[in-house]
């Protein structure tokens, strides 16, 4: 009974401490004021990381949709940065935290409308026609990518553009010799706020408590009397809306913006997702870390292993957990 | 006799390639308890599943309260007032207990007195309350899967097997709690292979074979009957008690 009851302790709470025992691991490595600025670095990427991953977590795990093109999304809510830093100039390069807050916070906003309103149609022009059938999924989506990058070239131009970032949100804090980016800081607060209010939604509503429902059995609630469809429908723009925003601290965060941006942080979406679990908020937020933190040790540590950390990452953790380190029941 | 709360008509279901229903008719009475009984694969799942939108019927007619249900969407299906508990009980194994209670009112409060009620049915439920479903035993999980299909005034019950694979004990418990709904007029038609409950329960029954109603009237005439029973169904009642 002890011996069921530990393992069944260990096996809650074993997936929540890998993220602390990942950067007590590093810490001997390393001088301290390296490790400081490494793992915060490597938080703040993987702050971005699970803004821009945790829509594809919540369409796969809700919708069972594979949807390529998010990674369009991405970059979609990259692109309307530059048009929106373009236009509020003035509030950017103002020497006042607050306006630049006010510039960013109103990219945020346009992007996540946008991209959810752009998520909306591709739901009812091209994923409601898939559903069901993974392969025709991965071809349709991928292929909307391509369009959807192309139309961005259309309206935007193939030349990479440039994004200027908030000037109170350039530069460094130092504390005790480590270096702590100002942008950085502004990625954790975003991202840890994203994640509160999900876990919020999810947790203490009645939408929230559908999605949950719906992502082990959509039969049953049907069942009951709810149109899953609708609710499929919302996830879907919850998701790409959280693309867009996650598109637009990363475009800040690179200050440099192609039509590949999306595309090429696809790959490391889909790690993330897939080692914390296919449809978990929670699991996808500690993957995000997981990966950020990954990355920055390795880069510091063995930069000739760091393009590969993070897929030698999910072997190890899907060789521990073949599900996922928080995976949702089906 | 009561006046007919669902009926179907030549009712015939394809799923994929496969013909299953081969033209069921089937009356449930308003009020009653109606047992549906057959051997496995007879086509009794397949028959719920239909009633509820999950298959779609290739042709037949399905009317609920006076309704035409057959091309009817699952959702609408059920809030015409039929609560549905499948075979596999489908209760929200990470929810807990009172999440998946709750998911069953459509105002997202509950009814104090008729949940006490219901609870009062299951008392085990209440004191797992705040626990996560899926940690539940099977006969738990079955008490809560009925519980959630009456947490909230429902015109009918549709319920596929609930006894399949629990101990003698919990289905006694659950026996009694069909009692109890069946004393406050809930119409149900209830799948079960468990033919002591379907005797002690059943007011009509019809028996299904090969994808048809094959027979149906009163439990008691053929729970009387034992050479019916042993043309119908291949064993006798009275012997598996």
């Amino acid at each position: 009974m002890t011996r069921v009851l530990s393992r069944d302790l260990a096996d809650r709470w074993a997936p929540h401490l890998v993220l602390p025992v990942l950067a007590a691991l590093a810490l001997p490595a390393m001088a301290f004021s390296s490790w400081v600025t490494l793992t915060l670095a490597g938080l703040a990427m993987g702050m971005m990381l699970f803004l821009m991953a945790s829509g594809l977590t919540l369409i796969f795990g809700l919708m069972d949709v594979l949807n390529f093109a998010h990674a369009g999304f991405v970059t979609l809510g990259a692109y309307l940065t530059v048009s929106m830093f373009g236009a509020l100039s003035g509030l950017v390069a103002a020497d006042s935290l607050s306006l630049n807050l006010l510039a960013l916070g109103a990219a945020l906003l346009v992007a996540a409308v946008v991209s959810g309103a752009f998520g909306f149609a591709f739901e009812h022009v091209i994923i409601r026609r898939v559903y069901g059938s993974h392969l025709q999924q991965i071809l349709i989506t991928v292929g909307g990518l391509i369009v959807a990058e192309q139309l961005i070239v259309v309206v935007w131009g193939a030349e990479p553009l440039h994004v200027a970032k908030p000037e109170a949100l350039r530069g460094s804090f130092i504390i005790g010799g480590a270096a702590i980016e100002k942008y950085r800081i502004a990625a954790v607060a975003l991202g840890l706020l994203v994640y509160l209010a999900m876990h919020l939604v999810l947790n203490r509503t009645r939408i929230g408590l559908l999605v949950r429902a719906g992502v082990e059995n959509r039969e049953m609630v049907e069942a009951l009397g709810f149109r899953v469809r609708r609710l499929f429908v919302g996830v879907f723009i919850a998701g790409t809306a959280l693309a867009g925003i996650g598109g637009v601290m990363w475009a800040v965060y690179q200050e440099l913006v192609t039509t590949a941006i999306g595309a090429d942080m696809t790959i490391l979406m889909f790690i993330v997702v897939i080692i914390g679990g296919l449809g978990s908020v929670s699991g996808c937020f500690v993957g995000a870390m997981l990966v950020g933190l990954t990355a920055n040790y390795t880069g510091f540590l063995a930069p000739k292993l760091a393009l590969g950390s993070s897929i030698a990452l999910m072997v190890l953790i899907l060789l521990w957990r073949p599900r996922g380190l928080l995976p949702v029941a089906k | 006799m009561p006046d007919a709360l669902l009926s179907l008509h030549g009712v015939h279901t394809h799923i994929g390639p496969y013909h299953i229903l081969h033209g069921v008719d089937l009356t449930v009475p308003e009020g009653q308890l109606t047992m549906l009984l057959g051997r496995n694969g007879a086509g009794k799942t397949t028959t719920l599943r239909t009633i509820m939108g999950l298959w779609r019927a290739s042709s037949g007619h399905i009317r609920f309260a006076g309704a035409d249900i057959t091309r009817m969407a699952t959702p609408d299906i059920a809030r015409l007032g039929i609560a549905y508990v499948p075979e596999a009980m489908a209760i929200f194994t990470q929810l807990t207990v009172r999440e998946n209670m709750l998911l069953a009112t459509h105002t997202g409060r509950f009814d104090a007195a008729r949940l006490e009620h219901v609870l009062a049915l299951f008392p085990v439920l209440k004191q797992k309350w705040h626990d996560a479903a899926g940690g539940l035993s099977g006969g738990q999980k079955q008490m809560l899967a009925i519980s959630r299909a009456m947490v909230e005034q429902r015109r009918m019950l549709v319920v596929d097997e609930p006894t399949k694979g629990l101990a003698p004990a919990v289905i006694e418990h659950l026996i009694a709690g069909f009692r109890e709904l069946k004393a406050t007029h809930t119409t149900i038609l209830l799948v079960e292979q468990n033919f002591h409950m379907a005797r002690s329960l059943g007011d009509g029954v019809a028996v299904m074979d090969d994808g048809v109603v094959v027979h149906a009237g009163d439990m008691a005439t053929l729970a009387a009957d034992e050479a019916l029973q042993s043309r119908l169904l291949g064993l006798s009642l009275a012997s598996h008690q």
